[in-house]
């Protein structure tokens, strides 16, 4: 058995909401998982269920070898930062991070010594006599992690921790928690609705919709292979293109152009999937694209234009190309990288 | 910076408030330290008089009643501790009683709290034979028991807490369990210090609201060594002239500024925190 296992979890609020559809999981012990999924999927009914905040409704969840579903949050050794912070107003910040261990009845030196050392790690040694109200709000995300991390709690919680900040802080905290958790290598799960934040944190990555984790796997696993429609729409930025197909005699033909021998045995309705940087200019071109407008990003131009039927389309090319606006291009699907997607239930075929 | 006309008209009506307050309490005290036939005889006073320290003196020290026992400062000590009683319980169980109501999602807390609210309709004075039945049932007439218990259940301080406790953030509560504190130690150790200014405004009104009491402690008491303050001031300082009872009214006057100094003093020793529990949401 792994370090946390959840076995046919599900939750179904008083009100019959159901956000967690039978969902199984296994995280390893040190592993960074990160939950990403749409805003309403469950993602956060999943971890307050790890953390014991919500009640589960059916199923199991196993932390460190021991059927954790009737204990108490405070019992669980479990740390969670939170969307806002909820650091304690009335205390400051050396309050903030020794309540957890006051509670646990440990002394007085150890306290100091392991709030010092939270602390440090930190930096927010200079604000342990403030209020949270006189930090700001980096400074404050950094005050709740040192409230989770001075414990030394079997399992880290974020929900949408970085969510406050503006982009800059955004991009550094995330570079600080990713360190942070490899140095003191506590297991930890990550909820986010950013993909790119997804990505970049995760060991693994749990897609979820509508309460199911649609995909799980490393973040190159994901976005080399995913396994359905809306995995494939949700990974990537900018978003991969679908165009509308059929299949007929391993032939799939899509508006304006026909790929033969595809590897599918697949017959019918089908969407096509393109990523904009799985695409280069040629001469037999399969799609042509008229430039609407060029998004110049300095390494990557993002061309976004509109197909022969008046699809709209997303090119990436490099930042060296200049391409005008009004311009046809001829593009070319580098590789074979495509995807195909049974239309009618969004799983993959190819 | 220029006055304008709108400024200028409120602080006229301000300072218009501020007169209409402290005149009176002026005019007692000048009048206080008159003798009381000047007073009878030419009306209430706006200078002072000749006889502040004896009608002190005697107030504080002569000894009234039937019994010729009571003093006014035994009965300065009564109301002090029925209103400190009083209020103190009073903020006690409303907090928690608003603690329950609000943090244990049981199901009878909606129904239960609009019953907690209803007792607003009950005042005492409206129950006040029945509670008069049980307590003098209970043997508790004559004693600071009887005097407090039956008016420390508040639904308006009851009331307001649970607003307040109604704005703390959930995630408050979850982090402070993930901590590791139990239902106690999140009430002492988050509720507690975050409606400290509410504690205090609360403290206040109650104090005054119990020091003001005067039905209650009328029908409860018939030893004079619970007397209280409010009763006091119509109970003694009467003079008998010629047959006929005449009210010292010095000494009364004397009598109603003194009582006015517990109150006061509460509020002074509170009102750094009162003030911000009425203007600010400490979060
Ligand atoms: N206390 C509740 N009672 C009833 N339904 C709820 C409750 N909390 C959440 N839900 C519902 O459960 C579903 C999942 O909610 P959840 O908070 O887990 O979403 P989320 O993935 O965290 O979204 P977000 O990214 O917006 O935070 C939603 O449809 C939501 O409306
Ligand atoms: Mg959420």
């Amino acid at each position: 058995m792994s370090f946390l296992d959840l076995k046919n979890v599900t939750k179904i609020y008083p009100n019959g909401t159901k956000a967690v559809h039978e969902t199984s999981l296994s995280v390893d012990e040190g592993e960074f998982m990160v939950f990403v999924g749409p805003s309403g999927c469950g993602k956060s009914t999943l971890l307050r269920m790890v953390a014991g905040l919500e009640d589960i409704t059916e199923g199991d969840i196993n932390l460190d070898g021991k059927l954790i579903n009737e204990v108490d949050p405070s019992e669980r050794d479990v740390a969670m930062v939170f969307q806002n912070y909820a650091l304690y107003p009335h205390m400051n910040v050396y309050n903030n991070l020794a309540y957890g261990l006051k509670n646990r009845g440990i002394d007085k030196e150890t306290i100091e010594q392991k709030v010092n050392d939270a602390a440090k790690l930190l930096q927010i040694s200079d604000y342990l006599q403030r209020k949270p109200s006189m930090l700001s709000g980096g400074q404050r995300q950094r005050v709740a992690m040192g409230r989770a991390i001075v414990r030394n709690p079997k399992i880290f919680l974020f929900d949408e921790p970085l969510s406050n900040l503006d982009a800059k802080l955004r991009i550094q905290m995330r570079l600080e928690i990713k360190k942070l958790q490899q140095k003191v290598g506590v297991t930890s799960i990550f909820v986010t609705h950013d993909q790119v934040e997804a990505m970049t944190l995760a060991d693994r990555l749990a897609v979820i919709n509508n309460g199911i984790i649609e995909q799980l796997g490393t973040p190159i696993e994901i976005y080399d292979n995913p396994k359905s429609l809306f995995v494939a729409g949700f990974i990537g930025s900018p978003q991969m293109n679908f165009l509308d197909g059929n299949i007929k005699n391993k032939t799939l033909s899509a508006e304006g152009f026909e790929i033969k021998d595809i590897d599918s045995d697949f017959e019918g309705e089908v969407k096509l999937g393109i990523r904009p940087e799985h695409l280069s200019q040629s001469e037999n071109s399969l799609i042509n694209l008229k430039v609407d407008l060029v998004e110049q990003l300095g390494s990557d131009n993002l061309v976004y234009g509109q197909l022969k039927d008046k699809k709209d389309f997303c090119y990436r090319c490099p930042g060296n190309l200049t391409i005008e606006k009004g311009a046809d291009l001829s593009l070319n699907i580098e590789n074979n990288k495509y995807y195909i997607f049974d239309k009618s239930t969004g799983k993959r075929v190819n | 910076m220029k006055i304008k006309p709108l400024q200028i008209i409120a602080h006229i009506i301000l300072i218009l408030g501020v007169l209409l307050m402290v005149v009176p309490i002026w005019i007692s005290f000048a009048s206080s330290s008159h003798d009381s036939v000047t007073i009878l005889t030419e009306g209430m006073k706006f200078h002072l008089g000749d006889q502040l320290a004896r009608n002190y003196n005697e107030v504080l020290n002569e000894k009234g009643g039937w019994s010729e026992e009571v003093t006014a400062a035994k009965m300065f000590i009564n109301s002090f501790i029925m209103a400190l009683g009083i209020a103190t319980l009073k903020v006690v169980i409303s907090a928690m009683s608003a603690y329950a109501l609000v943090y244990y999602r049981f199901k009878l807390a909606v129904p239960i709290f609009w019953l907690i609210f209803i007792t607003l309709l009950v005042p005492l004075e409206v129950r006040i034979f029945p509670s008069y039945k049980i307590v003098s049932d209970l043997g508790l007439t004559n004693s600071y028991t009887g005097l407090i218990l039956p008016l420390v259940a508040s639904a308006t301080a009851t009331f307001f807490f649970r607003q307040f406790y109604k704005t703390i953030p959930d995630e408050l509560l979850e982090s402070a369990k993930l901590d590791g504190a139990n239902a106690w130690s999140f009430f002492i150790d988050f509720l507690v210090p975050l409606s400290k200014t509410m504690i205090a405004a609360m403290f206040i009104f109650m104090f005054v609201y119990g020091y003001s009491q005067y039905l209650w402690p009328l029908i409860m008491t018939t030893a004079e060594e619970y007397w209280t303050v409010v009763m006091g001031m119509k109970i003694i300082y009467t003079e008998s002239y010629e047959g006929v009872a005449l009210p010292r009214t010095a000494e009364r006057f004397a009598y109603i500024i003194l009582s006015m100094i517990p109150p006061v003093l509460v509020v002074v020793f509170l009102q750094k925190w009162f003030i911000k529990g009425l203007i600010q949401t400490e979060k």
